[in-house]
């Protein structure tokens, strides 16, 4: 059974089918990645899947169970956690604090825990800040130490990309959807990137939805690659298969001359 | 930031001299502190001052309240700017001195031609306060031809004493001005200082300093201040390190050991402060206190939920009310008449209920209209206390009067005095509860909403009950404020819950530093204790809180004592102005460059 399915997705903005009759399925432990031209309903995609909008038809069904109509947390508590296109972390707290909203879900203490500093929160509290900081162990120097207590606004581009996949980690999710996980870095840190995102699966387990625009990061890290257009799935296969799709290939470059008269 | 790290090769750079002082800016400080000398003017601030001496019988409030504008025009015309990158440090010369003094000129000249304006033309239709007393007073009573002259020459004269400030070294400069503006405070704050004095039975200090109890300063009491206080700030500020850095310093048993001796201390002097200062200023301190527990629950709604309340009045008349009808005997519907403190649980209840009633329909809604949203509640809540259908409930326009006291066991609680301790603890109370929260998993998910409610409820947090149980901690707060409020005054009436309570709380966050609880301490201080001490000037009260608003707005937009986060994250160009000459050192030298600018 796959872990995510999807079938005849549906979503539309007025007149504009953002998403048209998807069927998709992502299996356990696979790095898929998503491509397609701007506006193809790439990141429309990801809402739908962690239930930021809701789709006008058809299933979604992650281990089992299906999401449409669950709210984010509820989505997200399941195993589903995503990065954002353009990066949206809290910037008036600092890198630790990111990463340690992010195993809300996970955690139970309550107001009155806190107020009355009963035991159990205080161990909660502990394990909360080990985690965050087990996980933000994982990019290495890059979030460590004093970087713990910098407020996250005042990071690197590269460095708050990397915050928010670290407070995606951080929710315990099967599941990873990251959305352009590379745009706007230069080739050093793509490539340090492309690298990462093969440890979060190997060292992790992760499966991995990725959506894309860098060929070369596609190339290296998929196990298959799914191709939107106009909100409609081209095609899919590996990323040798797919590369030389006539229809792909016409949704990037177009139509040839001679045969769009 | 990666981008704009490229190290440049470390060369060495000859400095240019610094810009001279540009003049230009100091005639627009000139007229605008002309404009601002005379609005003074033109309001009758000057003239209702002029009769309260600051120094009997040589300096009258409201002359040095004006040229005191000339003063602080000429203090920023003569400013020396800001060093620039490749420049030399400006160094403070006579140009200094003279911009202070052009921007003096200026304002001065301003204040005469209104001074010509007023004797010729009676404007007194239009502006009533433009009355021969007035150009009585600003003219210092001499002809006005003559006057016009003065007023320049006086107002030049503190522009470029304000300008000369800069030619001192700091030291000195801080010392000065610290000692004159103590001068200042004795003089103005003469009734607190007055009962300070005869609580602790100082009453030949008082004859020493003052003319009499609430009077203005003796010359001799004026300088023999000025002259302790010169003492006191040249040694505290020859100091390498305040004591607040030495204790940082300590290592970690001596510190927390020092910090419960100073705790302990503060404790002993607060349990003397409402016996020493005496009804008067215990009411103020009670009235303070009481508006501190609201801005600490508004604190954690605004400052840490990011939702702004506009009508947070609700919660406290939810509280007031609700221990009126469960305590008075002339609650109208029922009365159970059980004591203030027992009925603390069941505010406590109302309020959480009165918090998700109000939660419930903002569940979906940010920003502008969550506060519009609140704004309708607070004003309905007070409609529906006012109106005659509630009557039978909440006793309508009338009230609910005879309010018992406060008792807990066998003490009664009835003088503001004994009121202080009941609001100090519960103060403590909101105090610690914002500071155990602020580290907790709700406090994160709180903040977490402020700064992206989407993005928080795509990483976890229940949205729902965030919102609801934000503004039910706010509520409860608020509420415990106003059953004191109720105990301690013996009656409600649904006037006093206005819309002015919520503006006059959102404020006292907001000046204070929102987030942080020294910070919306000392707003209380300024904004509930020094009018209430300074109650003569009451008719310019929120001019003087607009002023206030405008200029912290401009100049310290994250309030007196701002969180860390917040002071940052208003500054956040300096702070990577900071960052990158941290980088490079001062020489251009690399010293810890991050790994991504290599």
């Amino acid at each position: 059974m796959p872990l995510l399915e999807i079938q005849s997705l549906n979503k539309a903005f007025g007149g504009l089918r953002a998403i048209n009759g998807l069927e998709l399925h992502v299996d356990e432990g696979e790095v898929v990645s998503v491509i397609g031209p701007n506006g193809a309903g790439k990141t429309t995609f990801f809402n739908l899947v962690t239930g930021m909008e809701t789709p006008d038809e058809g299933s979604i069904v992650f281990d089992g169970q299906n999401v449409v109509g669950l709210r984010p947390n509820q989505i997200l508590k399941l195993g589903m956690a995503r990065t954002f296109q353009n990066v949206r972390l809290f910037p008036a707290m600092t890198v630790l604090e990111n990463v340690m909203v992010g195993q809300h879900s996970r955690t139970k203490a309550g107001l009155f825990g806190a107020i009355f500093k009963t035991p159990s929160q205080r161990r909660e509290e502990a394990e909360i800040e080990e985690r965050a900081k087990e996980v933000l162990s994982f990019f290495g120097t890059r979030l460590a130490g004093y970087r713990h207590d910098q407020l996250s606004m005042v990071l690197s581009y590269a460095n708050r990309r990397r915050l928010e996949i670290a407070r995606a980690m951080a929710t315990g999710p099967r599941l990873l959807l990251l959305d352009e996980p590379t745009a706007g870095m230069n080739p050093r840190e793509t490539i340090e990137l492309t690298e990462l995102i093969g440890r979060l699966r190997s060292e992790r387990g992760y499966t991995i939805v990725l959506i894309e625009h860098d060929m070369q990061v596609v190339r290296n890290v998929s196990d298959r690659v799914v191709v939107l257009d106009h909100g409609v799935k081209l095609t899919e296969g590996t990323y040798d298969e797919v590369s030389t799709n006539e229809k792909v290939i016409e949704a990037y470059l177009g139509r040839p001359a001679e045969l769009g008269a | 930031m990666s981008q704009v790290m490229d190290p440049p090769a470390p060369v060495e750079v000859e400095l240019r001299p610094a810009p001279p002082l540009d003049m230009r800016r100091a005639v627009r400080l000139g007229l605008a502190g002309g404009a601002a000398m005379v609005l003074v003017a033109a309001t009758g601030i000057v003239a209702t001052f002029q009769p309260r001496m600051v120094i009997d019988p040589i300096v009258p409030l409201g002359i040095l309240f004006l040229y005191l504008l000339a003063f602080g025009f000429g203090w920023m015309a003569g400013q020396p700017p800001a060093t620039l990158e490749g420049y030399e440090p400006a160094t403070a010369g006579s140009r200094n001195v003279l911009a202070g003094a052009l921007a003096g000129l200026l304002a001065g000249l301003s204040v005469g031609l209104l001074l010509i304006l007023i004797t010729v033309f009676d404007l007194r239709g239009v502006f009533i306060n433009m009355s021969p007393e007035l150009a009585e007073i600003l003219g210092f009573g001499l002809p006005v031809a003559v006057a016009v002259i003065v007023i320049a020459v006086a107002s030049a004269a503190m522009g470029a004493l304000g300008g000369a400030i800069h030619l001192l070294s700091r030291r000195v400069r801080r010392t000065l001005m610290g000692a004159l503006t103590a001068v200042i405070v004795f003089s103005l704050l003469t009734d607190l200082f007055g009962q300070l004095f005869a609580g602790l039975s100082l009453e030949s200090v008082i004859d020493f300093l003052y003319t009499g109890r609430g009077g203005a300063l003796t010359i001799i009491g004026a300088v023999a201040i000025f002259g302790a206080f010169i003492v006191l700030f040249w040694w505290m500020e020859g100091r390498d390190s305040t004591l607040r850095q030495r204790v940082q310093a300590m290592p970690k048993g001596q510190r927390s050991r020092w910090q419960i001796g100073a705790a302990l201390i503060i404790l002993v002097i607060l349990y003397f402060v409402p016996r020493i200062m005496g009804p008067f200023v215990s009411q103020i301190l009670v009235t303070a206190g009481i508006y501190l527990l609201m801005a600490l629950g508004l604190n954690i709604v605004v400052g840490y939920a990011g939702l702004l309340d506009l009508g947070y009045v609700a919660f406290f008349a939810v509280g007031a009310y609700t221990t009126a009808i469960l305590t008075s005997p002339q609650s109208p519907a029922f009365n159970p008449e059980i004591s203030v403190l027992a009925s603390l649980p069941f505010v406590m209840v109302a309020a959480a209920i009165a918090g998700i009633l109000v939660a419930t329909p903002v569940i979906r809604m940010r920003g502008d209209y969550l506060a519009i949203v609140t704004l309708g509640f607070g004003e309905i809540a007070r409609i529906l206390l006012n109106s005659e259908w509630l009557a039978p409930i909440f006793g309508g326009a009338q009230g609910i009067t005879n309010i018992p006291d406060l008792q807990i066991g066998p003490l009664t609680f009835s003088t503001p005095q004994d009121y202080f301790y009941p609001v100090f603890l519960f103060v403590l109370v909101a105090a610690y509860v914002t500071f155990a929260v602020q580290k907790s998993r709700w406090g994160r998910a709180w903040m977490a909403m402020r700064e992206d409610e989407s993005v928080a409820e795509a990483m976890g947090v229940n949205i729902v009950t965030a919102k609801l149980s934000a503004f039910v901690v706010g509520a409860i707060l608020a509420s415990f404020g106003g059953s004191l409020f109720a105990a301690q005054i013996g009656s409600v009436f649904p006037h006093t819950f206005d819309i002015v309570v919520s503006i006059t709380v959102l404020v006292i966050i907001i000046v204070g530093g929102m987030g942080s609880v020294p910070g919306v301490t000392l707003g209380a201080l300024v904004l509930i204790v020094l009018p209430n001490l300074l109650r003569e000037f009451s008719e310019y009260q929120f001019l003087f809180y607009g002023v206030l608003l405008i200029v912290m707005m401009l100049k310290r937009p994250e309030g007196f004592i701002p969180s860390k986060r917040r002071a940052q994250e208003l500054h956040t160009e300096e702070l990577s102005q900071d960052a990158w000459l941290e980088i490079y050192g001062e020489k251009g030298q690399a010293e810890h460059v991050p790994e991504e600018a290599v």
